[in-house]
């Protein structure tokens, strides 16, 4: 491989937008940029609206044609978003490769889990019907789904909700992806079943050397997870740099009250939460300027001005903030964002 | 007479429900019998939050139920506020529905999408004959206490944010006063941030009105916030029981030990 190769993924200044009722052009992700490169876990955390899953989707070309998409998506150097249908095609399953939150509503019902997992070998790989079959079963069986030649004959409805998202995770892998786009894959299961899965999706990626971007709500998932990590609110990102040095030194005041609203499991007694105030804008009523400033306890005439992504406390830790570096460490002491005030 | 604070409000002892499975709409009579809770012995002190984990299945949400005299056990008795309550039957049951309330995980399935809010929470009142005008009172008072803008009142459910339909099922269940709150995930489908501001509003209503809570859930985390005892369910007992620091830092049970390594941490 050459010194120059490109980096796997390159995202720079997506930007979503949809027609509102009006006819407005309403941004539903604005001037997302990252890189990921091979074998490394990026995380995207964010609350529902954030614009996460949209992010997602537009990486593979999945979001419905009247939704606008602009900036580059760049995969091995080529823009995923100049890509014709049928070129995403070979893409998709093969190379990137997917697991959703709900494996019920992402697995076919009707067809048995093996079938499932043989297709994308069949499509993408050109395997016969029977070696195929056989691949999918070990497959499975790598997955850690027990007696798998039989399990390969169940449909999803006959298998717990862990059992489900390792056959997702079998399928998403069949074809060893260079990159794996993970969504909420964990939040439908139960917490020990989501350490198995994690597990899993982490050893996985390392022996086939894929990268993946996981999306999720939660900080403590994406903490073991990810070595970088993007903050994304109301469709920004607002704090992204490596996973340690967010989680030791965050800068931005939305991921000081995230941080603060999550109970810790250390010290006693329990520290009170401190809540958010308030609750995330609809894209059509977000604020002008920055679009935390209405439940930031910091805001201040300059939040009217959507501030720039910078980097000032490290180049490769940039925050969107008006805040001075140096003031937020006072700031984050003085008000680390209080409770109280009503939805 | 309420129990005073510290003595047991409620009291299970070896609590079984059963549910009948397999079988069919058409007789079929396999009589085959699903255990859910299989023998639960608990005391839950007035005042104090018992919190109730486990994972799906592991019969938290059926006894939480029980313990409401929703469903009736099999075997065992439930005594709440000195009163054997485990036998009792519709109409008898009627005037301990008020003291006996439920905060249900998803508001949005557990509200009517037709009523507006002041409906909503107006009704346990009238439909216990309280007076037009006190039910005006009280609804003007919960919408304080649950921090819902009086404005809100002619909102309908879909009109509402998670976070302020949450609030409204708090003000339902707190509508008639009730002695003890069974609290089945309240937070379990809100974002995070939201989440943070439900738990510290469970706590400050606890402690203005003295309510003691039975918080089911998933998420140790939430658990141990809001917490003083703790009772870890699996299969349908409870494998572990104490106050919450206890069991959350030198647990005795290995499924609570493996349930507590599950977590991720944060790496701060």
């Amino acid at each position: 491989m050459s010194a120059t190769a490109p980096p796997l993924l390159e995202v720079e200044d997506l930007t979503i937008e949809v027609r509102g009722a009006d006819g407005t052009a309403l941004p539903i992700v604005r001037g997302v940029s990252f890189t990921v490169a091979d074998g490394e876990v990026l995380g995207i955390v964010g609350e529902s609206g954030s614009g996460k899953t949209m992010t997602l989707l537009a990486l593979l070309g999945l979001l419905p044609p009247r939704v606008r998409v602009r900036g580059a998506v760049r995969f091995r150097g080529r823009d995923l978003l100049t890509l014709s249908e049928p070129e995403l095609r070979k893409l998709r399953g093969a190379e990137i490769a997917v697991v959703f939150q709900d494996p019920m509503s992402s697995l076919n019902p009707v067809q048995r889990v093996g079938d499932q997992v043989a297709e994308q070998l069949r499509a993408h790989r050109g395997l016969d019907r029977g070696a195929a079959a056989t691949r999918a079963v070990e497959l499975l069986e790598r997955v850690g789904i027990p007696n798998a030649a039989s399990r390969a004959r169940s449909y999803p409805h006959e298998l717990s909700g862990g059992m489900r998202q390792r056959v997702m995770i079998a399928a998403a892998l069949s074809c060893e992806p260079a990159l794996l786009l993970a969504d909420e894959p964990t939040t439908a299961l139960d917490v020990t079943i989501q350490a198995e899965i994690l597990a899993l999706l982490r050893e996985l990626a390392d022996q086939l050397g894929a990268a993946v971007v996981l999306i999720s709500h939660d900080l403590g998932v994406i903490s073991e997870m990810a070595s970088q990590i993007a903050v994304m609110y109301a469709g920004d990102v607002v704090e992204q740099g490596a996973s340690a040095a967010v989680f030791a030194n965050p800068q931005h005041p939305y991921t000081w009250g995230l941080l603060g609203s999550i109970p810790l499991l250390e010290g006693w007694p329990p520290k009170p939460l401190h809540a958010i105030p308030g609750q995330p804008p609809t894209v059509a009523a977000r604020p002008s300027g920055c679009p935390f400033r209405i439940r930031c306890a910091h805001a201040f005439e300059a939040c009217t001005e959507r501030p720039e992504l910078l980097g000032r406390v490290a180049a490769d830790h940039r925050d969107r903030c008006h805040l001075e570096p140096a003031a937020k460490a006072a700031a984050r002491q003085a008000a680390p964002l209080d409770a109280g005030a009503a939805s | 007479m309420s129990a005073p604070v510290g003595e047991p409000l409620l009291a299970l002892t070896d609590v079984v429900k059963e549910f009948r499975v397999g079988g069919g709409p058409f007789g079929g009579s396999s009589g085959q019998r699903l255990r859910a809770v299989d023998g639960v012995s608990l005391e839950v002190r007035a005042g104090e939050t018992l919190g109730l984990v486990g994972e799906s299945g592991c019969g938290k949400s059926t006894l939480g139920r029980c313990i409401l005299r929703l469903l009736a056990p099999t075997s065992g008795t439930i005594r709440f506020d000195g009163d054997d309550i485990s036998t009792l039957s519709g109409r008898r049951l009627r005037p301990l529905r008020g003291s006996l309330q439920m905060i249900f995980q998803n508001p949005y399935g557990s509200l009517n999408p037709r009523k507006p809010v002041e409906a909503l929470i107006g009704a346990p009142l009238r439909y216990h004959g309280w007076p037009r005008a006190d039910v005006e009172q009280r609804l003007l008072e919960l919408l304080d206490d649950v921090g819902l803008a009086r404005a809100l009142r002619t909102s309908y459910p879909h009109e509402l944010s998670g976070g302020q339909r949450q609030r409204v099922g708090i003000a339902r269940a707190l509508a008639l006063r009730p002695k003890l709150v069974v609290l089945d995930e309240p937070v379990s489908a809100l974002d995070v941030s939201i989440q943070a501001q439900i738990v510290n509003l469970l706590q400050e209503i606890q402690r203005a009105h003295g309510l003691t809570y039975v918080f089911i859930s998933h998420d140790l985390g939430v658990v141990r916030q809001l917490s003083e005892r703790v009772a870890v369910m699996c299969g349908g007992r409870i494998v572990e029981t104490g106050p919450v620091r206890e069991v959350f830092e030198s647990p005795r049970d290995a499924y609570t030990r493996q349930l507590l390594d599950a977590i991720p941490r944060l790496r701060a």
